[in-house]
């Protein structure tokens, strides 16, 4: 089991994700999130928080964007630990929109 | 006076119930730029809530989260204070006397009603025993459930009820590697319970479980999942609610019913059959549970907000046991105002009211703030709320003159013959069900009495 973060959340960060992860397993860097696969433990509670759909578990996923697993796993060691609220990027609400929600 | 929030003289706040909102809220008083001291008080001599008592065995992942609980205890500033019942060992007003603030996040430990004749009937139980019964809580240690029957019904569609039906539902080798508590499994072992029926009063596009739960039903080793295709039929409403795009969870839910309903039968030697549109007027049985009587019911309403009502069509099917899963509920402590119809301590963003007046001192956070919903991870987000609260009062949270020297505190309890629990204390009793466990390949085998846990600590 695998839960993983996708391009939706590039260029908006809204992070209401980070806020109920219990175990602090994502990450960031200028672009987006990533979710640690060593740390998660596979609750969900992100996946319906994210207001653009970008986060989902590998039980379930559309087909272009099976490269993210591996991409989370690579990136999110490395990368700071994002553990609380952050201001969405700009020109967020722009993008939700545009992504249709 | 001198100054509070220093090094020499932090703030003190009591924290009642050591389950994730308790452990969310103690991470962001330590987190934050003020020195605070927390003593965490716990009914129980084992903390983690139902993480440990709820949290279903079979999912051990999930409690992984207890690694992030126990870090927070580790720090100097936080002390785990077990085998405490607040509002019965100490009450409210004494720890007020001794903390500048008390956050509950006690919980909903009991259970909603269904107010039908015949709940009370013998093999009439509801999920939360049964539950702290697999799980090994020890106030539900001795119960006992008649699993000789062949027809078992679950009464709601919550996880909670397919955490009950999934228990029922597998065998003893798929669970007994799992923390299941040794007389369950014993028990589970000799169950004749072959068809389960997990019944909701509304339909299938408002059932309440996640896709992950769901799925694990069309997954099981001896069980095959039951789904009529015409209890899939849906009214506008509900078919409007499946095409909202932000509604994506029903929709995956409703689909994998469907996915249930066109699979050809597995021919296992179990099922749990999903139906709809039907509540449960009256529990039938001599001196225990024999008969459901069941009433098909309607929708009415808009979408998003339609809810059930009867058509006044009944029929009645026979079964020996019943679990009525519609949720858990708040227990009141003395010296708190209680919200009596939702079963919560009445707060605005975490800060206790009476009659719409805020209350100095007292703070909620977790179920017993926002009512028995939300997963582990929620309370992470409702506890920062709270402690956002707590932090902005600091200014007049700070003048209130309280007792803070710990040992008047201590000897307050000791005095009521209260054996208290510290962190490390519960790490020896943790140590030793892992050890006990082990023996029989199970991640942890748990003490179930109180006795047995202080048995360890008085072992050389
Ligand atoms: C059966 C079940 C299965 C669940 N499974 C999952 C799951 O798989 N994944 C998931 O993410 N979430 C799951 N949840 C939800 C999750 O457990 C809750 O969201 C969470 O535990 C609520 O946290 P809490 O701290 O508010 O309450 P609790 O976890 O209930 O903690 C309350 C604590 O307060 C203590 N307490 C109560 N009264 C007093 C008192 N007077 N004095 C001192 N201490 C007191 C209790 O003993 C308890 O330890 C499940 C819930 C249930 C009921
Ligand atoms: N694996 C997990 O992640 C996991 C496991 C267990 C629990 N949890 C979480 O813990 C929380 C509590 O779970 P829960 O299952 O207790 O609650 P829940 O999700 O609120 O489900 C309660 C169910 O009971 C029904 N119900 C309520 N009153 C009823 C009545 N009078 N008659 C008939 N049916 C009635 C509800 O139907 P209506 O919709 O019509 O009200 C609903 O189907 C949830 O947030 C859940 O997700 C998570
Ligand atoms: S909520 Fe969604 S968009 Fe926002 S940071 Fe999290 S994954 Fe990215
Ligand atoms: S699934 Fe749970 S643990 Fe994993 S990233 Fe999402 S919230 Fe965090």
């Amino acid at each position: 089991m695998t839960t993983f973060v996708t391009d939706n959340c590039k260029g908006c960060r809204f992070t209401d994700c980070v806020t109920v992860c219990p175990v602090e397993c994502f990450h960031y860097d200028d672009d987006m999130l990533y979710i640690d696969p060593d740390v998660c433990i596979d609750c969900s509670a992100c996946i319906p928080e994210c207001p653009v759909q970008a986060i989902y578990e590998d039980a379930d996923y559309p087909e272009d964007k099976e490269e993210w697993i591996a991409i989370n796993a690579e990136k999110a060691p490395n990368l700071p630990v994002c553990d609380s609220q952050m201001d969405p990027l700009p020109g967020a609400e722009e993008r939700k929109a545009e992504l249709g929600f | 006076m001198s100054e509070s929030g220093t090094i020499d003289n932090p703030f003190l706040v009591a924290i009642v119930g050591a389950g994730p909102s308790g452990f969310y809220a103690a991470e962001a008083l330590l987190k934050s730029d003020q020195h605070v001291r927390i003593r965490m008080f716990e009914r129980l001599p084992s903390p983690y809530g139902l993480v440990r008592s709820g949290v279903a065995p079979d999912h051990p992942k999930l409690k992984q989260a207890i690694q992030v609980y126990s870090k927070i205890a580790d720090s100097n500033d936080f002390s785990f204070i077990g085998n405490v019942t607040v509002g019965r060992d100490i009450t409210v007003e004494e720890l007020c006397a001794h903390h500048h603030a008390v956050i509950f996040t006690c919980g909903a430990e009991t259970d909603r009603r269904l107010g039908i004749p015949g709940e009370d009937l013998a093999g009439s139980y509801t999920a939360t025993e049964f539950v702290g019964w697999y799980n090994g809580h020890p106030d539900y240690r001795d119960r006992e459930f008649d699993l000789s029957h062949e027809t078992a019904v679950i009464i709601g569609q919550g996880n909670v009820a397919a955490d009950v039906s999934r228990i029922l539902a597998k065998t003893v080798d798929e669970l007994k590697h799992t923390d299941i508590a040794r007389h369950a499994l014993d028990a589970l072992a000799a169950s004749r319970i072959r068809d389960i029926y997990v019944i909701g009063r509304r339909g299938p596009a408002q059932a309440k479980f996640t896709a992950k739960e769901l799925r694990e039903f069309g997954e099981l080793e001896d069980c095959d999942p039951v789904v009529a295709a015409e209890e899939l039929i849906l009214n506008p409403a509900s078919q409007q609610e499946l095409e909202e795009k932000t509604n994506i969870g029903s929709k995956k839910i409703y689909d994998l019913f469907r996915e249930f309903s066109e699979r050809a039968s597995g021919g296992k030697s179990r099922r749990v059959h999903f139906q709809f549109l039907r509540s449960p007027v009256e529990l039938i049985g001599e001196s225990k549970l024999e008969r459901v009587k069941i009433e098909k019911n309607r929708l009415s309403g808009e979408a998003f907000n339609q809810s059930a009502r009867g058509t006044g069509e009944t029929c009645e099917f026979e079964a020996g046991i019943l679990f009525r899963s519609i949720g858990y509920r708040g227990v009141p402590i003395a010296g708190v105002p209680f919200d009596e119809r939702a079963g919560v301590f009445p707060n605005t963003q975490g800060r206790i009211m009476d009659d719409g007046k805020i209350v100095p001192q007292l703070y909620t956070a977790g179920w017993i703030k926002r009512g028995p919903s939300g997963i582990i991870g929620t309370n992470r987000a409702c506890s920062v709320e709270t402690v956002n609260s707590l932090l902005e009062d600091l200014g007049t949270l700070s003048s209130v003159e309280i007792n803070t020297d710990p040992q008047d505190l201590q000897q307050l309890i000791d005095n009521r013959g209260v054996r208290t629990i510290s962190f490390d204390e519960w790490q020896r009793i943790d140590v030793a069900e892992v050890a006990r466990g082990a023996e029989a390949n199970k991640p942890r085998e748990k003490f179930t009495s109180i006795e047995e846990m202080f048995a360890v600590l008085s072992r050389p």
